[in-house]
């Protein structure tokens, strides 16, 4: 029992990082409809930026007191800025042009814009997995039989706290509204007034950063990255966001969470194991699509005409 | 006979005595390749091209047609299946699993489909390389069967394979043209346009994208036999997603749902990629600049080809006439539209 219970505290701490890369997702595909195929990928170019900035703070090794909560909060806010506005970017030179083409045009812009992040990520520093150096100091308690470390409240801790934050500022700020009636109805709210592109960015740089929050965590997490790290764990995330229902904010922090449980209970559970982690997960994407598309939390609309 | 025939004709015939002309062997072996993908190329086009279906799993049928050459025709399992009885076999493995997967998936709205077939893509190459009891898993399988002829063995020259997939190939295109033309080709463009209209219109919608997956799954395993007879080996990592996108950038490029678009898109792309880049390359190293290595900007040409297209010329370098016409006509800026409605008010009043 001891082993299942601790395959959940792992499960929950993968969940926090695939919970906050799906919100990026589900964010996009409510207003504009897009799989942001790239997503995945600015997640990956998060770590790259984390372990670029600490290099440059000149930190290899692990920290205590405040210097560490100045280099965290630093890294972590610089990280969230570069690819917030890697994400805008994106959004203003391949999709805008898009908007009202066929979905596939901006699908297939999409597939593109991630080969080049990939591409340019293996150019920055090569084909093989880099080391991120160990910044938290990692004590673990023993709870029972469960061991939970340092790291892991850190990342559930962190990834709960930009959870609320997101939900504030969604249903609190006016900018928030701006994004919810443009999801809803985007011609209607442009009779209102509002600012359609304005508010597109705006949710370009909200996931992004999230993905870019969610990539430091995971370089310190897992104290290792690779360029295409970011093809498996948006896969992910993406099923994350499905299963709890596409477009729908408090859908995607559940379905992270699931798909991290998920993840690590099959992981244990399955004979072989890790080998087929990806089949069993691909698979939960692929049967919540075909049974019930509009998953966990989301309502199921009718096809528009 | 037209100037086109006769143009064709002179194309075919060209091709043909190529192997007589040039000796050397790598150039045939590119081809032979470039064939290959060339092949796959228009069964996807039956897929996006036609009917209008994104699939990003499709390398999952070339795998598919791929291991089974080389689990029926090596001394794997001892099953020693002919090379050309395998041709007949393999496409219909390869159609029997785009029933399976379309079956359940085509009820889903265009980009959820793409994303179950990306999944798809995934699940097949990562199963092939977990059975390791029966496909040698990372190893992959080696020492295939090799094809014969009236008695006289492939060997190991490209020349063989590239007439099997010339032949192929022109066999392709006359299928995938009088598809195009037959009913079933009017209806998937009925559905790639508007799918509820062609619904209303008495089409059914589901057996008309299975027959468009099954299909073009098919040109994919047959392309798999081929190919892994001439590689004498397969591998799971042959079959990632960079090979569906890979495919997805030749028609884009080309000119989805052109099929002579898709050929010269395949065909440019595979010369970029196995001839270009490494000659330039070594262009480079023999020039001193020995850190440059092109063919390290892969990834990034398929990217850019497809931002790029899909930007300022979606409908490909050869366009398909109706294809074009459906994206100009889509990509109207609602708002530009509005202005000009207006300033045309104006004018009337």
């Amino acid at each position: 029992m001891d082993v299942f219970f601790q395959q959940i505290v792992n499960g929950l701490s993968l969940g926090g990082i695939y919970a906050l890369i799906a919100l990026g997702y589900t964010m996009v595909y409510g207003i504009i409809e897009l799989i942001n195929f790239a997503h995945g990928d600015v997640y990956t170019l998060g770590t790259f930026f984390s372990l670029a900035i600490l290099t440059g703070l000149g930190v290899s090794g692990e920290m205590h007191g405040l210097p560490l909560v100045g280099v965290v909060l630093v890294t972590l806010i610089a990280a969230m800025l570069l690819c917030g506005l890697t994400g805008v970017l994106i959004e203003r030179l391949a999709y805008r042009r898009l908007r009202n083409a066929p979905r596939l045009a901006p699908l297939i812009t999409a597939i593109g814009m991630s080969f080049i992040l990939e591409n340019v990520m293996q150019l920055w520093h090569g084909p093989s997995p880099i080391s991120f150096p160990e910044v938290i100091p990692n004590p673990a308690w023993a709870l029972g039989g469960v061991e939970v470390s340092a790291k892991q409240i850190a990342v559930i801790g962190l990834a709960i706290v930009m959870m609320a934050a997101l939900q504030l500022f969604i249903y609190k700020t006016k900018m928030g509204k701006a994004m919810r009636a443009t999801a809803q109805d985007r011609d209607a709210a442009q009779l209102m007034g509002i600012d359609i592109n304005t508010t597109i960015a705006v949710t370009f740089l909200i996931g992004s950063a999230l993905a870019g929050a969610a990539g430091f965590v995971s370089g310190v997490y897992y104290g290792t990255t690779w360029f295409f790290n970011g093809f498996e764990a948006g896969l992910k995330a993406f099923t994350a966001a499905v299963l709890g229902g596409i477009g729908n904010v408090a859908g995607a922090m559940l379905g992270g969470f699931l798909i991290g449980l998920i993840e690590a209970i099959a992981t244990q559970y399955i004979p072989g194991g890790a080998q087929w982690t990806n089949v069993v997960v691909f698979s939960v994407l692929v049967l919540v699509l075909i049974f019930r598309p509009s998953g966990l939390l989301g309502e199921s609309l009718p096809e528009k005409v | 006979m037209t100037r086109r025939h006769a143009a064709l004709g002179f194309l075919g015939l060209a091709l043909v005595v190529y192997p007589f002309v040039d000796r050397n062997n790598s150039h045939v072996d590119f081809l032979a390749n470039a064939g290959a993908f060339i092949l796959l190329a228009l069964g996807l086009n039956i897929v996006v091209g036609f009917a209008g279906l994104l699939d990003l799993g499709y390398a999952a049928f070339f795998a598919i047609g791929s291991y089974s050459y080389a689990m029926l025709a090596s001394q794997q399992f001892g099953i020693h299946v002919p090379f050309w009885l395998m041709l007949l076999i393999a496409p219909v493995v390869a159609a029997l699993f785009g029933l399976l997967l379309g079956a359940p998936t085509l009820r889903l709205r265009g980009d959820y489909l793409a994303i179950v077939t990306l999944g798809f893509g995934e699940i097949v190459p990562q199963t092939f390389l977990n059975l390791s009891q029966y496909t040698n898993g990372p190893n992959g399988i080696s020492s295939l069967d090799q094809p014969s002829l009236f008695g006289h063995a492939f060997g190991f020259s490209a020349t063989p394979y590239y007439y099997v997939l010339l032949g192929l190939i022109a066999l392709g295109i006359l299928a995938a043209r009088n598809l195009q033309n037959s009913r079933l080709g009017r209806a998937w463009m009925a559905i790639r346009e508007d799918e509820l209209a062609a619904r209303h219109m008495g089409i059914n919608t589901t057996a008309t994208k299975l027959a468009a997956f099954a299909l073009g799954a098919s040109f994919s395993g047959l392309a798999g036999v081929v190919y892994a007879a001439k590689l004498d080996l397969v591998s799971p990592d042959e079959f990632g997603f960079n090979v569906s996108v890979l495919v997805l950038s030749m028609l884009v490029l080309g000119g989805m749902g052109n099929i002579w678009g898709v050929i010269v898109g395949s065909f440019v792309l595979s010369f970029i990629n196995s001839f270009l880049l490494p000659q330039s390359t070594s262009l480079a190293h023999a020039a001193g600049f020995v850190n440059v290595d092109f063919t390290n900007y892969r990834f990034m040409l398929y990217g850019v080809i497809l931002v790029t297209m899909m930007l300022f010329r979606p409908e490909g370098l050869i366009p398909s006439r109706q294809r074009a016409a459906e994206f100009h006509e889509a990509i109207l800026d609602p708002a530009l539209a509005a202005q000009e409605q207006s300033e045309y008010e104006g004018v009337a009043r």
